[in-house]
């Protein structure tokens, strides 16, 4: 039993970060009708700005860099690598869609897939040339510690960081979507682009919008899984980001609830599998699931069947 | 208010407007008639930037608007309530209406005119927490335009507002946008294959085919017209 709750445990933490990855894809898929396969080479951009402004965060708040024990001070700081790391990457998306997809919006979707994909090698590559293509350690912003008292449970601090601030930024989101002025155009427009413009809304507002929200939670992610494993590369956002596509198709691409659900099953899968059958399988789960889910159930757990609009 | 002048529209290759000239003078209801494919909802279209014109000019309060972003042109007061109602059914009837202000930042006035338009359809209000989808059609069109005249337009442009819609409704919605005429001062193009009704609420008419205007007169005058009688009123 305690095993299986330690699976579960690790699984949720796994599957946090797919869900925050795989809820950039829905939500751009949303707007746009198309797979960003850009998005997780953006993950990966966060994590390495997180490991570029901790150094910069810490000559603003120097006792955070003491993460020897816990303290308002190492928090602020953690707090606040992430919060950059989410802007620079907002900013980043913004410019992907303004730079490169904006210009193909009329052109057939193929032709924006395929350059989002040259858009993903591109960042891969230029990624290299900048950090440098071996991996680099990214600096504890946390105390890396058990939780204590939990018996044969281990729980890492950091784990449980991932949980609750996922846990945040989801209500977050769904605050923004559900409640907000932007979020209910992103709605109109993801239903009725056409609609949408007749209503005054300028539809590039919000895609912009949309990019660069989903460009900050897979920055979070990114940071997310490196205060867990700190080893980070230019290449290290291919695999999470091909599984937290899978979690959006499995969920019911464009659907934001789907997504979240379609990333914490994936990941508790595949803790599972790695756990019980064989750690072989690691990366093969990912895509079992994706076939399986294309020949069962196309739209997704969540998803609808598009009806035809009149 | 609203000029068209010498309107060319596109689609892909053919052209579904041919020189296209319709005015419609401030505080009127213009109608434009015609059969399936004239090009009526391609001029309203037109007009809101959906399509781009070839050539030609569209003007709104002596303004060029021909080149202008969807958004920029419903911020001057020029709205359409499109075919098919195009409401979002995912959303609330209140969130629909709100949306309908989207370019407004006079957030107070808003339980103004939210009273105003439950006022003429109170439906709307019973509703307004239901997520638009269950709404019936006439309901959608009631929100249709509940929601357009959210965006305080100065000229409203309704494309077949009857369309699919239950006779007993068609009626109250005509009647209603009559009032909105007379009561907001809201000038109205009004697109409509029902051109028995479209004639009888109106004051002036246009006759489309092809892409083109074949007839224009008083609508009194075009409802005594034997091609009118002929063609669009059965006989």
């Amino acid at each position: 039993m305690t095993e299986f709750l330690q699976q579960l445990i690790n699984g949720l933490s796994l599957g946090s970060i797919y869900a925050l990855i795989a809820l950039g894809y829905t939500m751009v898929y949303g707007v746009l009708k198309f797979i960003n396969f850009a998005h997780g080479d953006v993950y990966m951009v966060g994590a390495f700005a997180g490991y570029y402004l901790a150094p910069w965060v810490w000559k603003v708040i120097p006792a955070g860099q003491d993460t020897t024990r816990f303290s308002w001070s190492s928090s602020a700081g953690a707090f606040a690598v992430l919060l950059l790391s989410m802007a620079v990457c907002a900013v980043l998306g913004i410019l992907i869609e303004k730079l490169v997809y904006r210009p193909l919006r009329k052109r057939p979707r193929l032709t924006v897939l395929i350059t989002a994909i040259g858009v993903s090698i591109f960042l891969e590559n230029f990624g290299q040339y900048l950090f440098g293509a071996d991996p680099k350690s990214f600096p504890e912003i946390l105390p890396d510690r058990a939780i204590e008292g939990l018996g044969d449970l281990t729980v890492m601090v950091n784990q449980s960081v991932v949980l609750v601030v996922t846990l945040i930024l989801l209500v977050a989101l769904h605050f923004i979507v559900m409640r907000t002025k932007m979020g209910t155009a992103m709605r109109a427009l993801a239903y009725n682009p056409a609609a949408a413009s007749l209503m005054g809304i300028n539809n590039d507002v919000i895609i912009s919008f949309t990019f660069g929200l989903g460009s900050a939670l897979a920055a979070a992610a990114g940071i997310l899984n490196a205060i867990n494993y700190p080893s980070i590369d230019p290449l290290m956002g291919i695999l999470p980001g091909i599984k937290a596509f899978v979690a959006a198709v499995l969920g019911g691409i464009g659907n934001l609830q789907g997504a979240v659900l379609g990333g914490i099953l994936l990941g508790v899968l595949e803790t599972l599998v790695v756990g019980y059958v064989s750690p072989m399988y690691r990366d093969a789960i990912a895509f079992a699931v994706l076939i399986a889910i294309l020949l069962f159930k196309p739209n997704g757990l969540l998803g609808r069947v598009e009806s035809e609009k009149v | 208010m609203l000029h068209i002048r010498d309107l060319y529209v596109n689609y892909g290759g053919i052209a579904a407007l041919h020189g296209l000239n319709i005015d419609v003078p401030q505080g009127s209801i213009i109608t434009l008639i015609g059969a399936n494919g004239a090009g009526k909802s391609t001029t309203l279209r037109a007009a809101s930037a959906l399509v781009r014109a070839r050539s030609g000019s569209i003007e709104f309060d002596g303004e060029e608007i021909s080149q202008m972003a969807p958004h920029r042109i419903v911020e001057r007061g020029l709205c359409q309530v499109p075919e098919g109602r195009m409401i979002f059914p995912n959303l609330t009837v209140m969130e629909n209406l709100l949306l309908g202000a989207y370019r407004r930042n006079d957030r107070h006035a808003f339980p103004k005119e939210l009273e105003y338009i439950f006022g003429i359809f109170p439906r709307l209000q019973e509703r307004q927490k239901q997520s638009a989808g269950t709404l019936s059609g006439g309901e959608q069109q009631m929100l249709a335009i509940g929601r357009a005249l959210m965006s305080k337009p100065r000229c409203l442009m309704l494309d077949e507002p009857s369309l699919g819609i239950a006779p007993i409704l068609v009626k109250t919605i005509f009647e209603k946008i009559v009032e909105v005429n007379r009561q907001l001062g809201i000038t109205i193009l009004l697109v409509e294959q029902n051109a028995n009704l479209a004639l009888e609420i109106s004051n002036y008419g246009y006759v489309l085919e092809t892409g083109r205007v074949i007839l224009a007169d008083e609508s009194a005058k075009l409802r005594e017209n034997s091609q009118v009688k002929e063609c669009y009123l059965g006989g």
